[in-house]
C-alpha cells in the first residue's frame, strides 16, 4: 500500500498517511492550475472531487454509535457511548473494535482533526450543552438525540477522504480508555497551543489583504446560507410546537362526541363513530409530529450548526493567508535575516496554497452532502405528510362507509315496517 | 284541542289562502294526521305553496328608537307561489326586506302561540365561539352571510310545519312588508307571556309532572351542555389547525430565499416553495367549510333550549293544575268545617271562634254561600286545567317525537358532511405533500 507522506516540516501535528485505497478514485481532477506546481499534494488536492456514488461502493470502514450508559463516579456523573467499528482497512490490526467513548473524547477528536486540516470541513458535533439547563443533560430524549449526532459524525469523518486516514480518528476508535487517555497527552503542550491560538488572533486583527475572489464568493454563500437554514430550523421548530397545540386540543375533541353518544339513542352509532375516528387521527398526528422531530429538526439543527463550521473555515484560511501577508511584507521591508526570511515565506506561501486547494476540494463535497442530506429529510418529510394524510382519509372513509350501510339499513326498515 | 288561539288563527288561515291544495277546512283527523306525516308530505304546509327564500343583505342606517344613527342589516326575503312555477311561468318574485329583530319578533310570537311546539331556532344574535380569524362583528360580511342563510333556514323550517305554518301572521310576514309589527303587537300576544320566574318555579315545586317530560327536559339540559362544548372545542382545534397550516407558508419564503443563493437545487426549492405557499393558503376554504358544520351544531345548541321550554310549560300547567286542584280540596274542607262546625285542622277562624264565641249565623250564611261560589268556580278551573294539560301533553309529545327525528336525521347528517369535509381536507394535502416531494426529489 503505498501513500503520500506529508512533509511533517510543514505541518508539525500531522501524523497521517493517505491510504491506497483513494488513489484509486481520483475521476476528476481538479482544473486548477495552481495544483500542478505542487505535485507532491496533487493527488491530495483533487481527491475529494469523486461522486458520492462511488464513495459507498468502496466504503470499507463502518462505525456506530450506540448503547448510552451512565456512570456515576465520585467526582461526576457522566455519559458513554458504545462505538464500535468494522473495517477492511489494512492500517487497522483488528477487523471490529468496541471501545466505549463520552462526549469529551468527541471534542477532543473534533479538535485534532480541526488542527491537523484547518481548512478542511469537519462535521459538526452536537452541542455541548442545552441552552435551558444543565439539570436537563441527562433526559432520555437528550441522550438519543445527542446519541444520533454523534453517530452521524463519525460516520462523516469515516466517509471522509482525508479525515478518515487520520491516525488520531484511528486511536479514537481502536484505543481502550485508559491508552486514549495518555495518547491524548501526547503532542505539543498547551503553552504551544496557546501560541498558535494567540498567531491567529494576531492574524484575524491584521486582516487579510488580498482575498481570491472565490473565497469572498465562499463567504458571502456561508453568510446566506447560514441565514436560510437557521430561519428554516425556526420555522420547522415552529411547526413542531404548533402541531403539538393543535394535537392538544384534538384529543379533548374527540372524548365529547363519546360523552354525547351517552345521552343519545340513534345517534349512539355515528357519535361513536366520529369519536373513534378522532381518536385515530390524533395517533397518527403524534406519529408526524414525531418524524418531524426525530428527523427535520436534526437535520436542519446540524446544518445550523455546518455553517458556523464553514464560518470558522474560513477565518482559518483567512488567518493562514493573513500570517503568509506579514510575513511577505516583512520580507520586503526588513533588510537583514533576508535568507531565513525568505524560507519563512516560502513555507507560509506553500501553506496557503495547500489551505485553499484543501478547501476548494473539499467544498464541493460538503455541498454535495448538504445537497443529499437535506433533499432526503425534506422528502421524508414530504412522504410522511402524505401517509398522514392518507391514513386519515382512510379512517374517515371506513367511518362514512359504516354510515351509508346503516343508512341503507334503515331504508330497509322503513320499507318493511 | 291546542289552544284557543291557535284553533281561530287555523280558521282564518283557511278562508285566506285561496292557492290552497284541497281547499276547505281542515277535519280534526286530518289536522292529527298532518302533525304525523310532516316528515313524508308537506302538502298541508306553507312550503309546499310558496317559494321561500332569504335572498339578499344589505346595509342600511337610519335613526334607531332613541333617535341615533345606528347602521343595521336588512334581509331580502323573496316568495314565489309555486304553482306559477310549475305552470311553466317565470314570474319575478315578491320581495320585501326584513331586520334580524323582526324575525325575533316573530319568533317570539310564535313560542307563546304555539307553546306545545319546538319552535325552530334563529341563527345567533352575537358571534360566539369564535376563533382568532373569525371576525365577532356583526358587520362582518361573511358573519352576515352566514345569519342569511341561518335566517333561510329558519323560515324554511317554519314554513314546512305542519302547525307553524298555517299561522297568519308568518303570512303576513313574509309577504307584506308595512304594519306587520302593529299587527303582532295586536294579537296581544305579549300579554299571555309566562314569566321566567313563574315558570322556573313551577318546575321546581310541581308534584306530578309527566315523567317523559321530566326526562326530555334533562336531555336537553344534557344537549345544550354538550353541544357547547363541542363548539368551543371545535373553534380551538380550528384555530390550531390555521396555525399549522400558516407557519407552512414561511417555508414558501425561505425556500424561495435559498433557491437565489443555490445552482442545482435552486429549481426544485423554488417550486416546492410555491406548494408550500399553496399549503398555507387552503386552510382557508377548509375552515369556512367547517363553519357550517359549526352552525348545525348551534341550531341544535339553541334548539335544545326550545325543548326545554316546551317540557317547562308541561310543568307550569300541570302545577297550576295541581294548585288549582289543591286549592279545591282546602275550599271544601273549609265548607266542610263551616256546615258542621267541626274543625279538622287549625284554622284561624276556628281559634278566633273559640276565643271569641262563635259568630253570628247571618255571618256565617254568608261565608257558605261564597264558598260555594268559589267551590264552584274551582271545579270549573279544574276541570279546564285537566283538559288544557291533557291536551298540551298530547300535543306538545307529540312534536317533540317529530323533532326528536328531524334532530337524529339533521346531526347523522351533519356527522357525515364532517367525514366527508376531513376527506377533502385530506386529499387536498396528499396533493399538495406529493407536489412538494417531486419538487424536493429533484432538488
Amino acid at each position: 500500500m503505498s501513500g503520500t507522506i506529508v512533509d511533517s516540516a510543514v505541518f508539525p501535528n500531522q501524523t497521517n498517511t493517505m491510504a491506497a485505497d483513494i488513489s484509486g478514485q481520483m475521476l476528476d481532477l481538479d482544473e486548477d492550475d495552481d495544483l500542478e506546481v505542487f505535485s507532491k499534494q496533487a493527488t491530495r488536492g483533487s481527491a475529494f472531487e469523486f461522486e458520492e456514488e462511488e464513495a459507498s461502493d468502496f466504503k470499507d470502514i463502518f462505525v456506530t454509535v450506540d448503547n448510552p450508559e451512565s456512570h456515576i463516579t465520585a467526582i461526576e456523573t457522566f455519559i458513554t457511548y458504545r462505538v464500535l467499528t468494522k473495517t477492511t482497512r489494512s492500517e487497522f490490526d483488528n477487523s471490529e473494535y468496541e471501545v466505549r467513548r463520552r462526549y469529551q473524547d468527541f471534542l477532543w477528536l473534533k479538535g485534532k482533526l480541526e488542527e491537523a486540516h484547518p481548512t478542511l470541513i469537519v462535521h459538526p458535533l452536537p452541542e455541548k450543552f442545552v441552552v435551558k439547563g444543565m439539570v436537563e443533560r441527562f433526559n432520555g430524549d437528550f441522550i438519543e438525540t445527542r446519541k444520533n449526532a454523534l453517530h452521524r459524525f463519525l460516520n462523516r469523518v469515516a466517509d471522509h477522504p482525508i479525515l478518515s486516514c487520520s491516525e488520531d480518528f484511528k486511536v479514537f476508535l481502536t484505543a481502550q480508555v485508559w491508552e486514549l487517555a495518555s495518547y491524548k497527552k501526547q503532542g505539543p503542550g498547551l503553552l504551544s497551543r496557546m501560541g498558535e491560538t494567540v498567531r491567529a488572533v494576531a492574524n484575524s486583527v491584521r486582516g487579510v489583504k488580498n482575498r481570491p475572489e472565490e473565497f469572498t464568493a465562499m463567504q458571502l454563500y456561508v453568510e446566506a446560507f447560514s441565514n436560510k437554514i437557521s430561519s428554516l430550523d425556526k420555522v420547522t421548530q415552529r411547526i413542531v410546537k404548533e402541531q403539538k397545540e393543535y394535537l392538544g386540543e384534538l384529543k379533548e375533541f374527540g372524548p365529547i362526541y363519546t360523552l354525547w353518544s351517552g345521552s343519545e339513542e340513534e345517534l349512539v352509532g355515528p357519535l361513536k363513530g366520529v369519536a373513534g375516528c378522532i381518536e385515530r387521527c390524533c395517533k397518527e398526528t403524534e406519529e408526524q409530529v414525531n418524524q418531524l422531530s426525530d428527523t427535520l429538526v436534526p437535520t436542519l439543527h446540524e446544518y445550523v450548526l455546518c455553517s458556523e463550521s464553514l464560518k470558522a473555515v474560513l477565518r482559518r484560511r483567512d488567518n493562514i493567508q493573513a500570517e503568509f501577508e506579514a510575513k511577505n511584507e516583512a520580507l520586503a521591508t526588513k533588510k537583514v535575516d533576508q535568507d531565513a526570511l525568505k524560507e519563512e515565506t516560502d513555507r507560509l506561501e506553500d501553506r496557503v496554497e495547500w489551505a485553499n486547494s484543501a478547501l476548494k476540494g473539499d467544498w464541493g463535497r460538503w455541498q454535495r452532502c448538504m445537497r443529499g442530506d437535506l433533499k432526503s429529510a425534506f422528502i421524508t418529510t414530504a412522504q410522511k405528510n402524505i401517509d398522514y394524510y392518507e391514513k386519515c382519509q382512510a379512517v374517515w372513509e371506513t367511518f362514512l362507509l359504516s354510515q351509508r350501510m346503516d343508512g341503507s339499513e334503515d331504508a330497509e326498515k322503513d320499507d318493511s315496517s | 284541542m291546542r289552544n284557543t288561539a291557535g284553533t281561530i288563527i287555523m280558521a282564518e288561515a283557511v278562508h285566506e289562502e285561496p292557492a290552497r291544495i284541497g281547499g276547505g277546512k281542515l277535519t280534526d283527523t286530518e289536522i292529527e294526521n298532518n302533525k304525523n306525516n310532516t316528515m313524508v308530505e308537506q302538502s298541508s304546509t306553507l312550503l309546499r305553496r310558496l317559494e321561500i327564500s332569504v335572498a339578499e343583505a344589505e346595509k342600511r342606517t337610519g335613526k334607531n328608537t332613541v333617535n341615533m344613527q345606528e347602521t343595521f342589516t336588512v334581509y331580502l326575503i323573496e316568495t314565489r307561489p309555486i304553482d306559477a312555477i310549475t305552470d311553466g311561468h317565470n314570474p319575478a318574485p315578491d320581495s320585501l326586506w326584513r331586520r334580524y329583530s323582526e324575525f325575533e319578533l316573530l319568533r317570539n310570537y310564535l313560542l307563546v302561540t304555539y307553546p306545545f311546539i319546538v319552535v325552530p331556532p334563529l341563527p345567533e344574535k352575537r358571534a360566539e365561539f369564535v376563533w382568532h380569524k373569525l371576525s365577532a362583528d356583526n358587520l362582518d360580511p361573511d358573519f352576515v352571510e352566514r345569519r342569511r342563510v341561518g335566517l333561510e333556514n329558519f323560515l324554511l323550517r317554519v314554513a314546512s310545519h305542519s302547525v307553524l305554518s298555517n299561522d297568519k301572521i308568518l303570512y303576513h310576514f313574509l309577504t307584506e312588508e308595512h304594519e306587520w309589527k302593529e299587527v303582532v303587537y295586536e294579537t296581544g300576544f305579549q300579554a299571555k307571556a309566562d314569566s321566567r320566574i313563574k315558570a322556573l318555579s313551577a318546575t321546581f315545586r310541581v308534584k306530578n309532572p309527566d315523567k317523559r317530560f321530566t326526562e326530555m327536559r334533562h336531555y336537553s339540559d344534557e344537549l345544550q351542555s354538550i353541544t357547547s362544548q363541542l363548539l368551543r372545542v371545535r373553534a380551538r382545534v380550528a384555530d390550531r389547525l390555521y396555525g399549522v397550516y400558516k407557519v407552512h407558508g414561511n417555508y414558501g419564503r425561505v425556500f424561495s430565499e435559498w433557491s437565489a443563493i443555490e445552482k442545482e437545487m435552486g429549481d426544485g426549492l423554488q417550486s416546492a416553495g410555491h406548494h408550500m405557499d399553496a399549503y398555507a393558503a387552503s386552510v382557508d376554504d377548509i375552515l369556512e367549510e367547517e363553519e357550517h358544520y359549526a352552525d348545525q351544531l348551534k341550531e341544535y345548541l339553541f334548539y335544545a333550549e326550545a325543548l326545554r321550554a316546551v317540557c317547562r310549560k308541561h310543568e307550569l300547567i300541570q302545577y297550576e293544575l295541581e294548585t288549582a286542584s289543591s286549592d279545591l280540596v282546602s275550599k271544601k274542607h273549609q265548607r266542610e268545617e263551616l256546615a258542621t262546625g267541626m274543625v279538622r285542622t287549625f284554622s284561624f277562624k276556628g281559634m278566633t271562634n273559640k276565643l271569641f264565641g262563635q259568630e253570628a249565623p247571618e255571618q256565617r250564611e254568608a261565608r257558605l254561600g261564597l264558598l260555594e261560589e268559589q267551590i264552584v268556580e274551582g271545579e270549573e278551573t279544574v276541570k279546564e286545567k285537566t283538559s288544557e294539560c291533557q291536551e298540551y301533553v298530547k300535543d306538545a309529545w307529540v312534536d317533540i317525537q317529530r323533532f326528536k327525528e328531524q334532530k337524529d336525521r339533521d346531526l347523522r347528517e351533519a356527522l357525515v358532511s364532517y367525514a366527508v369535509m376531513q376527506i377533502s381536507m385530506c386529499k387536498k394535502g396528499i396533493q399538495v405533500w406529493t407536489n412538494a416531494k417531486e419538487c424536493f426529489q429533484k432538488m
